[in-house]
């Protein structure tokens, strides 16, 4: 299925509202994973439009499932589980302060959230361990997680990839955010993942490269419907800090706050290109 | 005396439960064997789980089994599942609150001459420093079947450290337990051994050999090392006046530690901690290093009465 025009313009105006969203919290927050908040963005805009997901009923038991493996880019997680009324604004504000409810991680204890994470590595176990549960209860929901690039170094993402190939889990979907950056520099200079679509593949997944900030391209790979049985697997290369011109592609914007300058000469960029857009 | 072995008695119990609720799933690393599982991968494939060598990704995704509803049992060796799966089980299993049972089988120095690589020493430190877990060290096969059945009931993220060999029976087929409350054996005043494990055993031995000299302790048999049975271990302290600690585990934050940090809170008597001392065992079965380590009744004895006359020098 493909994004109608009208549909992948108001997906495209939520992601812009996102980014703002985010930085915005960052800022007020003091501090927050910036770079690779704003690189996951598209990805979760369309990702939260295309799973089943209703936060009037959270538990619904026929919903998708989505875990952030990258825990560290809550940011964005919260901005976007704001937009779809799983978290009050009022929570957003308060990101940063003392016993606030939001916190550098995403915890289950916030509406909507499904899995406690932050230590790198185990996200796709744990969508591994769901998926395999929904196959033996013979349920069709479907698993999404999404991990970072530089986090797969962790060899416990291997682990549960072989395990996810194994069952055949094919309601699994492994999303990972290529930004080919971490803290330190270069994933390929940090520790080399390339080549990371033969390896997904070598290890029994159906793999798919996308531009992870063409939400149509992102929307067609999540509705793959032939994925041979196989779990699937979306590269989805992105870009570090996209949309707040200071940090694009740069790792030290892995974790910074960024200027109220900085906050306000992004809001005017998205503004103007709103306008153009619309 | 009859002798059982604690996985045989778990693996019989929850192949006979997981009959009765699909929702009981047994998972393993390459340790059907070890765990004595016995017909269970065969009689119930849909509940049986296969994951290869690799204990860190078996708590994962038994965490993410347990998140959608299913009672999960990981089966496999204690200093495997303790210490390399640490983290999983401090985030996977505990901070996010999975209904998750790790049976750690082969724990202690059961492994004998296998070595250090393959012994649990310090499993009971580390999985008591947890927020949220349940610890435990049956005595003997029927008091796993008793625990598995009230593990069955909770569904709090739990570790229970088995041995490897078979174990006399001290307790009666078809008694119940609690968790987080000590079973008490003797009730003399002189002094008191708490143990857990295998050890109770050997305290129980000890005990009647010190019968035989008119020596009258208490034994309590500390099955639930979290939740500490505080409350057992104050009144044992008050009524005998001094505590020996028994443990196949390292001297340092294992269940002497946990009996510590209770006694020097509430109390004042004297308490020596049994144990395997923090330098490398020699190679041997675990008799012969527990004999080595004097964790014998005569080693024992011998504990108890120096005990007994520092409290009475003490009270001088």
């Amino acid at each position: 299925m493909k994004l109608t025009t009208e549909h992948k313009k108001e997906l495209m105006i939520q992601a812009m509202n996102v980014r703002v969203k985010t930085v915005e919290l960052i800022y007020h927050g003091k501090g927050g994973h910036i770079g690779g908040d704003l690189s996951e963005i598209d990805i979760l805009t369309v990702l939260f439009d295309y799973m089943k997901h209703d936060s009037g009923d959270p538990d619904c038991p026929e919903r998708d499932h989505f875990i952030l493996s990258k825990g560290h880019s809550a940011e964005a997680y919260y901005s976007i589980l704001e937009e779809y009324g799983y978290i009050d604004r009022q929570d957003l504000d308060e990101f940063g302060s003392f016993r606030a409810k939001l916190g550098g991680h995403p915890n289950k204890k916030i509406k909507g959230v499904e899995a406690n994470t932050g230590s790198l590595g185990h996200g796709l176990g744990l969508a591994t361990g769901m998926a395999l549960a929904l196959k033996l209860n013979q349920c069709n929901n479907r698993i999404f997680v999404l991990t970072g690039d530089g986090e797969l170094a962790e060899g416990s993402n291997w682990e549960a990839a072989m395990s996810a190939s194994k069952f055949k889990l094919k309601n699994l979907t492994w999303i990972i955010d290529r930004n080919h950056l971490q803290i330190s520099g270069l994933t390929e200079d940090v520790m080399p993942l390339e080549n990371l679509e033969q390896k997904t593949k070598a290890f029994g997944f159906h793999t798919l490269v996308v531009n992870g900030h063409d939400l149509e391209e992102i929307y067609e790979a999540l509705d793959t419907q032939d994925a041979a049985g196989k779990p699937m697997c979306i590269i989805a290369n992105t870009t570090k800090g996209k949309g707040l011109a200071c940090a694009e592609n740069k790792a030290e914007w892995h974790h910074k706050t960024p200027t109220l300058e900085q906050v306000e000469q992004m809001k005017k960029n998205m503004a103007e290109y709103r306008k153009e857009f619309a | 005396m009859e002798k059982e072995t604690c996985r045989g008695a778990f693996s019989k119990k929850i192949l006979e439960e997981a009959k009765k609720d699909k929702n009981i799933i047994v998972v393993c690393t390459d340790s059907r064997g070890s765990a004595s599982l016995g017909s269970y991968p065969d009689e119930l494939p849909n509940q049986f789980v296969e994951l290869g060598i690799a204990e860190q990704n078996a708590v994962t995704v038994s965490a993410g089994m347990a998140a959608m509803g299913k009672k999960v049992y990981v089966i496999g060796p204690a200093s495997f599942y303790s210490m390399r799966s640490a983290e999983q089980v401090k985030v996977d299993m505990a901070y996010s609150h999975n209904n998750v049972k790790i049976i750690g089988i082969s724990g202690g120095i059961s492994y004998g001459a296998l070595g250090a690589t393959h012994h649990s020493l310090q499993d009971i430190a580390l999985m008591r420093a947890i927020p949220g877990m349940i610890v435990e060290i049956p005595s003997d096969a029927n008091q796993m079947t008793a625990l598995t059945d009230e593990l069955l009931k909770n569904d709090c993220p739990a570790y229970i450290r088995i041995g490897r060999g078979e174990v006399p029976v001290i307790n009666e087929r078809g008694s119940k337990i609690e968790i987080g409350k000590a079973i008490s054996w003797y009730g003399g005043a002189d002094a008191a051994i708490i143990a857990c494990g295998q050890m109770v055993y050997r305290a129980l031995e000890a005990a009647a050999a010190l019968e035989k000299e008119g020596i009258h302790i208490t034994v309590l048999d500390m099955h639930t090392i979290k939740p500490l049975d505080t409350e057992a271990i104050v009144t044992a302290a008050h009524k005998c006046g001094c505590i020996l600690t028994v443990e196949e585990h390292s001297i340092y934050g294992g269940l002497g530690g946990a009996a510590a940090e209770v006694l020097k809170t509430e109390t004042s008597v004297p308490l020596s901690i049994m144990g395997i001392p923090d330098e490398d065992v020699p190679n041997g079965t675990d008799s012969e290093v527990l004999d080595y380590y004097g964790m014998n009744t005569d080693g024992i004895v011998y504990r108890v009465k120096s005990l007994i006359e520092k409290k009475n020098t003490l009270h001088k």
